[in-house]
């Protein structure tokens, strides 16, 4: 093994990735595309990154990313590739593993040196489960969001690279920044997480005056951000949402399906408010109340 | 313009067991995954309103057969499957090489639909391997997709903002979940499903070696350890007391 090479387009995530590959190997090696402030990052975070500048390579081609990379790969003989697992990173990830004859390991949760073998966790099942694999040959593992710290000071270099691309097949023609919602779910301590119980938008504020009562922030089940659009997707918990381990957890209206319970399983004390007695979340909770949620905000407004 | 929809059949999830720590599969019904019939119903809208065919594509075991009618019945108008044991839970690795080769076999292939992930593994490299194999271009986390004659204008959704893209067909799009709402076939719709054409072929049909390939070798696959409390509370000063005696209000 000679290093390993990290990529993602986000420098947060990317300086994950070196703390990621510090444990498989000391040579980090790092690829930057049209950024230069990325490079000048990665460098000063201890890896040894190739730049790529290039007018016809756009990160939104994951075709030709990945046509990038392999000759980034060719030139330092290294056949382990990080990703960040996130969206722009998955979608790379089986492309590149496809180029390079890799097998592919996405939305990795941890990873562990065991000899000669990189054990990777990630959920299986819909989350029901955790896996633990690993992937014989080379391999592209993509890693999620702030599974890793980010690395510290290191002592890096910056070399700029040539690669040859073919035409771009792909345009961006526009790009609309999402409203940001800066909210990070996963600092929280306490979490009062809302679900589709809930009856209408209006009555969202009556939940997060009880988050602020409570000091804690709202959380909501995927549909409520993704389908019904009341809440920004920062804040789901879940399988393709965050993994949160607050001390509290007061779930409100959420039926409790797998890919929704793996990212609560973690908090230390789970309470749930749903009127089906039978519901899947009453399995994960420590405190269950079979009620209106609606009428048991409104009594926890008054009393708190 | 023909549009390929790859579908996996998986377990139905919400079936699955759970015994020292283990999961249970036997018995377990198979399902078509979530987001793959957001994929299917992506491909009948535009089917609908500017022509063409929506051919399903699936590759697992004999079950495929069965499962695939739910595609059948909720619009699709014909079959594509690759049936074979050694496709049951096999390596995305593998499935793509299966999926590429036999939309090779389908005549003019427009586009070519997955779902975000698959329900059960949620990894999301199948169609990014089967763009490369192609050698097409493939936009993920599609939010919408416009045909215009040759090119598709992609709204891409990343976790900042949306990302607005044209493409020259044939191209591969990775739809997300909430792309659209899936309809719900109709009693006659799944009568008829049976009858519509289903092209089956087996693996050694296709002209792709199987070896060689990456390993992914399972360690373990476990439930977590969960001991939660489960007392039942009956009032909202109940609810409070048992939350100060633990220390978190
Ligand atoms: C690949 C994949 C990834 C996914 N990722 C995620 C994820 O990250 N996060 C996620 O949340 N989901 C995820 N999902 C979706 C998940 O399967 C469920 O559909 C979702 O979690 C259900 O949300 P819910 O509990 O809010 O809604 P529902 O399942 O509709 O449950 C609503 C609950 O509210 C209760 N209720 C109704 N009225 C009231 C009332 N007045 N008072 C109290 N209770 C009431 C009902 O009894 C019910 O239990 C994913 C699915 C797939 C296929």
């Amino acid at each position: 093994m000679a290093g390993v090479l990290v990529y993602s387009t986000k420098q947060g995530l990317a300086l994950e990735l070196i703390s990621a590959a510090r444990k498989i190997d000391e040579t980090v090696w790092a690829v930057s595309i049209n950024d230069d402030n990325l490079a000048q990052a990665l460098a000063a975070a201890g890896a040894r990154v190739f730049k790529i500048s290039n007018p016809d390579l756009t990160v939104a081609d994951t075709g030709a990313v990945a046509a990038a990379i392999k000759q980034v790969l060719d030139k330092v003989n290294t056949d382990v590739v990080l990703l960040s697992s996130d969206r722009r990173g998955k979608e790379l990830a089986g492309r590149l593993a496809q180029v390079i004859g890799a097998g592919c390991l996405t939305d990795v949760t941890a990873i562990n040196v065991e000899g000669s073998k990189i054990e990777c966790q990630r959920n299986a099942l819909g989350g029901a489960t955790i896996a633990t694999q690993y992937i014989e040959g080379p391999k592209v593992i993509a890693i999620r969001p702030r599974a890793y710290e980010a690395a510290g000071a290191g002592n890096g270099s910056v070399e700029e690279l040539a690669v040859e691309i073919k035409g771009a097949a792909i345009k961006v023609i526009d790009f609309k920044p999402k409203a940001a919602d800066t909210v990070n779910i996963e600092a929280a301590e306490i979490l009062v997480a809302v679900g589709q119980g809930l009856s209408d938008e209006a009555k969202l504020t009556d939940i997060q005056d009880l988050a602020a009562r409570l000091g804690g922030e709202v959380a909501c089940s995927k549909p409520l951000a993704t389908d019904k659009k009341w809440l920004s997707e920062e804040r789901i918990i879940g399988l393709s949402g965050k993994k949160c381990k607050p001390q509290l957890a007061l779930l409100l209206g959420i039926s409790g399906q797998v890919q929704f319970t793996v990212g609560i399983r973690d908090a230390r004390v789970i309470a749930a408010i749903n009127t089906d007695e039978n519901a899947a979340i009453n399995y994960m909770a420590d405190y269950i109340m079979q009620a209106d949620l609606h009428d048991v905000i409104k009594e926890l407004n008054e009393k708190l | 313009m023909n549009i390929v929809v790859a579908m996996k059949q998986i377990p139905d999830l919400q079936q699955i067991r759970i015994r020292n720590r283990k999961p249970v599969l036997d018995g377990v019904p198979a399902a078509l995954g979530i987001i793959d019939k957001n994929a299917l119903e992506a491909a009948v809208l535009i089917k609908e309103s500017q022509g063409g065919k929506v051919i399903v594509l699936s590759a697992g075991n004999e079950e495929v057969e069965e499962t695939v009618k739910e595609a059948l019945a909720a619009g699709a108008d014909e079959a594509f499957l690759v049936l074979d044991d050694e496709l049951d839970g096999a390596d995305g690795s593998v499935k793509a090489l299966v999926l590429a080769e036999a939309i090779r076999k389908i005549e003019d292939v427009g586009l070519i639909l997955f779902g975000e992930g698959s329900g059960d593994n949620y990894s999301g490299q199948v169609g990014s391997r089967v763009a490369e194999l192609l050698g097409l271009p493939q936009v993920g986390y599609a939010r919408s997709i416009e045909i215009n004659d040759s090119s598709a204008v992609i709204v891409r959704s990343l976790e900042d903002g949306d990302e607005i893209i044209e493409v020259s067909l044939p191209v591969i799009v990775n739809v997300l979940g909430d792309i659209n709402e899936p309809r719900i076939p109709s009693v006659t719709q799944i009568l008829k499903a049976g009858k519509k054409l289903k092209e089956v072929l087996e693996l050694e049909d296709l002209a792709i070696d199987l070896t060689g390939l990456p390993e992914i070798n399972m360690v373990s696959n476990l439930a977590p350890e969960t001991d939660r409390k489960q007392v039942k509370v009956s009032s909202v000063d109940e609810l409070l007391q048992a939350l100060k005696t633990e220390g978190v209000i």
